[in-house]
This record gives structure tokens, sequence and C-alpha cells, in this order.
């Protein structure tokens, strides 16, 4: 009979791996969920945020429109105010490559103009021969940058004594591309310093409101209730029939934007309160009481931060609403007035039927404006759902 | 429920209170008042100013008294249904008015059934094909009718329909109707004209209801009990329409309260763009003429008609869901 262990030293029958045993060998994570479980929470934010191809690409979008407004003196071909006498109501011109086969690069043709006498209206057309080529990186209209210093350099610009008009001219001769290009920077500024008055009474009212609750709670919520069953657009315009025509352009631009956030907070407020009145009872609040924080330090330091990107991800939906509300209230010549340019001002061009029907391309400025609150919407989906990560 | 129904009225008086002392502030906050402006008006026509009638319709409307009470007055009057006196159209407010806001309520109300129709089919169609084409063709259309502003899509629309239809399609009538009193003929001119003010209206409000309903029944369908009537061997329509629906109806009725004052809103710009004959115009007519007490009642009775719409979505509610009854209002 053969014993089942083996003699010292003999090997044994079956195989043994040499190998230290480590017994988390299971538990050993890949690379890639290290990787994972490593990473910060907003790079967990930015890893789900960019999942989302279509708010991804409006977040970029919207990143380089921010970026324009900062140079439009540079890249408008015109300035905002310049005035072609010759060139009243002209449509937009055609950019050519190809002059009779062949290649000059990017031109206008030049154009002339009659007046038909029994219509009064004007027709341009194309004059075959005389070709202006587009410059670029060039010299034409001189501006003061920001209203810092001087300067005449251009992205680019008509031909030397020619002109460009790429999406027309209005009723004065003024190139419509450059005014859309400089009223981008009030219409869209208008939005952000209206969430910005929206998002800080949203987040003081809204977070004492929450947090202290009792009879100021009560009358916030009243309060909340009240400005949201008022229908808005009445009250925007009784509330911009206020500002004095005595104010200067800039002060009505501020004031429009505080009345813009001043009726917007509610839903926020309401978010913050929702929000604040279950997070008050956690243990790292009574931490923050015990140690003598003030409540407005615990609001600010400890319970806010918690939820501020679920907060900016709706800020960021309602900007469109701002924009848009902008555009309204200027349309109806309750708000922005020129010499300030907006969107809003752009449209209000385009009052009247006629005005679709002969000159179509006062229209153009629906066209940002649209692809803005397209942009804003989709990234503020986008924010929405990269806002919780571990959900 | 009785209970339910007088507590929900009850609460409707300080709401009510606090909107009229809002109204009341805002109209007041300009500087200056009605009779400031119109005597700079007869003086830049050139004519004589007769101040001893000016000062006594002064008097007569308290404008010599502090504010706090000419608000009492104001909101004391309004009880006994006298809505004080329009300088601008020297008639009471209430004859002003009368006309225009009852053709508010008619846009408002068809505004609504329209956005109802449209937005309940397309939004369960996007909830159960979540992710499809149809589902983000849908998507982006609603989202473009919130984007474009609303009186671009009048103009455009007024434009289109001019062409294609060679009708005018602004007001709200052939004017022909519009001193005269109610006939068949009118409302038959209404019916007509009606129908581009409600689409226009309703575009913003249609994808913002698609959204939310999209969004609510797609909450309600990722339940366990959808999947546990599924296994069951309950066939799909008879599952969706049997209880996800009637849950995501609830939201439905409770979203008029929304929908309403965007609704309100929407219909006075697109208003002024297409010239109905509802309030809009003549509001933005009052406020910059500082004809304050048209444009106070007018607010006021805006505001009413939203308080009024909330309350019945919230009757309907209680009606609908007895846990709303028996705990106050619905979470949403």
């Amino acid at each position: 009979m053969t014993s089942p262990i083996p003699a010292p030293g003999e090997p044994l029958p079956h195989y043994v791996s040499t190998a230290p045993f480590d017994p988390y060998s299971v538990e050993v994570m890949t690379e890639e969920q290290v990787r994972v479980n490593q990473a910060s929470q907003l790079r967990l934010m930015w890893w789900k945020f960019k999942r989302h191809k279509v708010a991804l690409v409006s977040g970029i979008f919207l990143a380089v429109l921010y970026g324009m407004i900062l140079i439009c003196e540079f890249l408008a071909p015109y300035n905002l105010h310049t005035r072609n006498m010759d060139f009243i109501y002209a449509p937009p011109q055609r950019v050519h490559f190809f002059h009779e086969g062949d290649f000059v690069g990017p031109f206008v043709y030049g154009r002339t103009m009659q007046l038909d006498m029994d219509t009064l209206k004007r027709n341009y057309t194309d004059n075959r021969a005389d070709v202006q080529p587009i410059r670029f990186f060039c010299r034409g209209d001189s501006y003061r940058f920001w209203g810092l210093f001087e300067s005449n350099l251009h992205l680019v610009c008509p031909a030397e004594n020619g002109q460009m008009f790429l999406l027309g001219s209005d009723r004065l001769g003024r190139d419509v591309l450059s005014r859309i290009i400089y009223g981008a920077r009030i219409s869209l500024t208008i939005g952000l310093l209206g969430i910005t008055v929206s998002f800080v009474l949203g987040i003081v009212i809204g977070g004492f409101a929450g947090y202290h609750g009792g009879v100021f709670d009560l009358v916030v919520q009243r309060l909340i209730e009240v400005l949201q069953s008022i229908p808005s657009i009445p009250l925007w315009l009784s509330l911009a029939a206020i500002m004095p025509a005595t104010w200067s352009p800039i002060f009505i631009y501020l004031g429009i934007t505080v009345i813009l956030g001043l009726l917007d907070w509610t839903g926020l407020a309401r978010a913050v309160r929702s929000k604040l009145l279950a997070l008050r009872e956690e243990d790292y609040v009574l931490a923050a009481q015990l140690m003598g924080a003030k409540s407005s330090r615990i609001i600010g330091r400890h319970l806010v931060p918690g939820f501020m990107s679920h907060l900016i991800a709706t800020a960021t939906i309602s900007i469109p609403g701002m924009i848009l509300g902008e555009t309204a209230l200027s349309f109806l010549g309750l708000g922005l007035r020129p010499p300030i340019t907006s969107w809003g001002i752009l449209l209000t061009e385009a009052k009247s039927v006629s005005v679709i029907a002969f000159y179509p391309w006062l229209l153009f400025p629906t066209i940002p404006v649209i692809l803005v609150i397209l942009a804003f919407n989709f990234l503020g989906d986008g924010l929405r759902d990269a806002a919780d990560p571990y959900k | 429920m009785l209970r339910y129904i007088l507590w929900r009225i009850a609460v409707m008086v300080p709401t009510l209170l606090i909107i009229s002392a809002l109204v009341f502030t805002i109209i007041e906050l300009p500087p200056g008042d009605y009779f400031e402006s119109y005597i700079a008006e007869l003086r830049a026509q050139g004519e004589g100013v007769d101040m001893e009638q000016i000062e006594s319709l002064r008097q007569q409307y308290g404008f010599d008294q502090p504010p706090l009470l000419r608000y009492v007055y104001w909101v004391g009057g309004m009880l006994q249904g006298d809505f004080g006196y329009s300088f601008e159209y020297e008639l009471p407010v209430s004859e002003v008015v009368g006309d225009r806001l009852w053709l508010t309520i008619l846009v408002s109300f068809f505004t609504i059934i329209f956005t109802w129709i449209i937005a309940f089919p397309i939004g369960i169609y996007a909830a159960t094909n979540q992710y499809s084409w149809g589902d983000y063709g849908l998507s982006l259309v609603g989202l473009i009718g919130i984007a474009i502003p609303n009186f671009m899509l009048a103009l455009i629309l007024m434009y289109f329909a001019n062409i294609w239809f060679g009708t005018s399609i602004g007001h709200l009538m052939d004017q022909k109707y519009l001193s005269e009193p109610m006939s068949w003929e009118k409302a038959k001119s209404i019916l007509e004209h009606i129908w581009i003010p409600v689409i226009i209206v309703g575009a913003a409000g249609t994808a913002g209801m698609i959204r939310r309903l999209r969004a609510n029944l797609l909450d309600e369908l990722q339940k366990q009990y959808v999947v546990t009537a599924r296994a069951k061997g309950l066939s799909r329509t008879r599952t969706l329409v049997k209880y996800p629906l009637r849950m995501a109806l609830n939201f439905f009725i409770s979203d008029i309260g929304s929908i309403l004052p965007a609704i309100i809103s929407g219909a006075e710009i697109t208003a002024i763009v297409l010239s109905l004959e509802t309030t809009g115009p003549m509001l933005i007519k009052a406020l910059q003429s500082q004809d304050m007490y048209l444009a106070g009642s007018f607010l006021m009775f805006l505001a009413f008609l939203t308080v009024i719409g909330v309350l019945i979505s919230d009757l309907a509610l209680a009606v609908l869901d007895p846990r709303i009854r028996l705990q106050g209002r619905s979470t949403k």
C-alpha cells in the first residue's frame, strides 16, 4: 500500500504554483477601474458631460461666441454705425471664387444701383467686370478697441473703394453682418448678467428660507407663488416702462438686466429651498453649528457647494429665457435703445410685413438668436446629466 | 372635499392681496402721473391748459393724497366692482376692458386646448420610443419652437398666410364686426382669425409640455409595476393606458398653473404684432401714457385669470388624485 503523501523532498503529483499567495487577487482592479475610482468629482462630471456629444458641441459653440464678443471690433468688416448712403437696403452679396473660369480667391462683384421710379425700390445689379477681392487682416474703418486704443485692423474688409455686404445692408446702408457681430456683445452678456442677479437672489433668499424656515419661509413662499402666477411679459413691460427716458443707454442696459434677473430668481430659490430643507438635518450641519459657525457660513460654505452643479445646470437652462425676453422688450421699444445695439434692436428693423416681403435679409439676426438658445438648452441638458456623476 | 375647496379659495385671498400691492407699486413707481404727461402733450400741441379742470380731476381721483390711501381706495373700489377710470379713453375701466378681456380669455383657452391636442400624442410617442429617430426629430422641432421669438414667428406666419391664402390675418375679426354685438357672423369671423395667434402662442408652450410629459412618462415607465404588469402578460398599450399614463395625466393638469402665465405673456407680444383686439396692445399704451388705473386693472385682471386657472387645475387634481386631497399640494 502506497501512502497518499509523497516522501519528503519528492515533487507533488499535481501542479502547485510557487508564486506567493495573494488573498486579495480577485479584488485587484484593472488600470481603468483605478483611474475611475480615483478620479475627482470634477473629472467624473467632465467624463459624463463628454458623452453628451450635442452638449459638448453646444458648449464649444458658445465658448467661441463668447470669445468672439471680446474682439468683435476686429471681426466685423465695418463699424457699428458706418453708413453707406449709396447702398441702402442692398441685398446680400455672394462670395465668388472663380472669375470667368479663373481662380482668383474670394471676391465679390461690384454693384450698380438703379432706383425704380414707380415703386421707389432700389434695384442692385452685379457688375460682372468689377472684381473686388476680399482682403484679410487689412486696414479698414478705424475704431477704438473697447474704448481703449485706436486701431483699424480687421479680419476681413472689402476691397479698396469697394463694398461687401455679405448679409445685406439696412435702411441706412449699415452692414447687417457687422451689426449682428456687435449685437452679440449686448445680447449674450445680458443673459449672463441677468442670471448672475437671479443666481445671487435665488441662493440668498432660497437659502435663508430653507435653512431657517418659519415666518420668513412662509413669506418667501407666498412671494414666489405670486411672482410665478403673474404673466412675465406684462410685468417686464411695466417694469421697463418705469425706467425714465432720460437715462443713458448704458443705464437702461443695466436696468434691463436687473429686471430680467429680478423676476427670474423664483425657480432657483425654490430649488435651493427644497434642497436645504433636507440637507439641514445632516450631521455635518449640526457639527458646524456646535462649533459656532454662523448660518451664512453654514449655507455658503457647507450646504450650497454640495449642489452647486445642479444650480449651474438650472441656471444655464434659464439663460435663453432672458435672451428672448430682451429681444421681446427691445422689439416693443421698451427695452434697449439705439445706439446700443442688440439682436432685439436689429429685429425691430424687421417690424413690418413689408420689410419681410422686400428686404428679407433683415431677418438674419433671428438665426443667431435661435442658435444661441438651442445651444444653451443642449448645454443645460448635458450639464444636468453630468451634475450628479455618481448616479 | 368641500373643506379642501374652501381652504384653496381662502388661500387665494392673501395671494391676490400681495399681487394687488405689487401691481400698485409698479404703476406708482414711474415719476409723475397721467396729468403731467397730459399737460405736456396739450402744451406741445399749443393748446391752452385749463389748470382748474385738471386740479379738480386730480382731487376727484385722489392724486393729492398719499399713495397708501389711494391703494386702499383702489382695492376697495375693485371689491365693489369699480375698477377706476381711464383718463385716456375718458371711460370707466370696466367699459374699456370688457370685450378685450373676453377675447384674451378665448385666445388663452383655445391655446391650451391646442397645446394639449398636439403635445399629448407626441409626448407619449417620444416617451415610448425613446432615442428613436422620431424622438430626436420631434424634440428638435419642439426646441426650435421654444427658440424662435414669438413675435418673429408671428411676422413670418403673417407674411406667408398673406401669400398663400391671400388673407390679411392681423386682427381677431373682420373690422366691421368690431363694435357690433355678438352674432353668428361675428363668431365665425373670430374663429377664422383665431387660429394664427393660437398656433403662434402655442408653439413655445407645446414644446415645453412635450418635454415635460416625456420626462414624466419615462420616469413612470421605468418603475417596477410596469415590468410586473408586462410580465403578467398585459399588452403594451393596455399597460401604458391603464397605469403610467394616468400618473402622467396628473402632471398634465397641474401644469395649467405654470403654462397659463406663459400663454398669457406670449399672447401679449403676439397680440401687439398681429394687432389683435386683446389686452396686450392696450396695456402697453396705458403703461406708456401712465393711464394708471387702466394699466393697473389690466395687470390685476391677468393675474386674477392665472390665479383662477391655478385654482381650477388644483381642484381638478384633487378630484383625480385622492393623495392630494388628503395631503395638500402635489409635488411636481
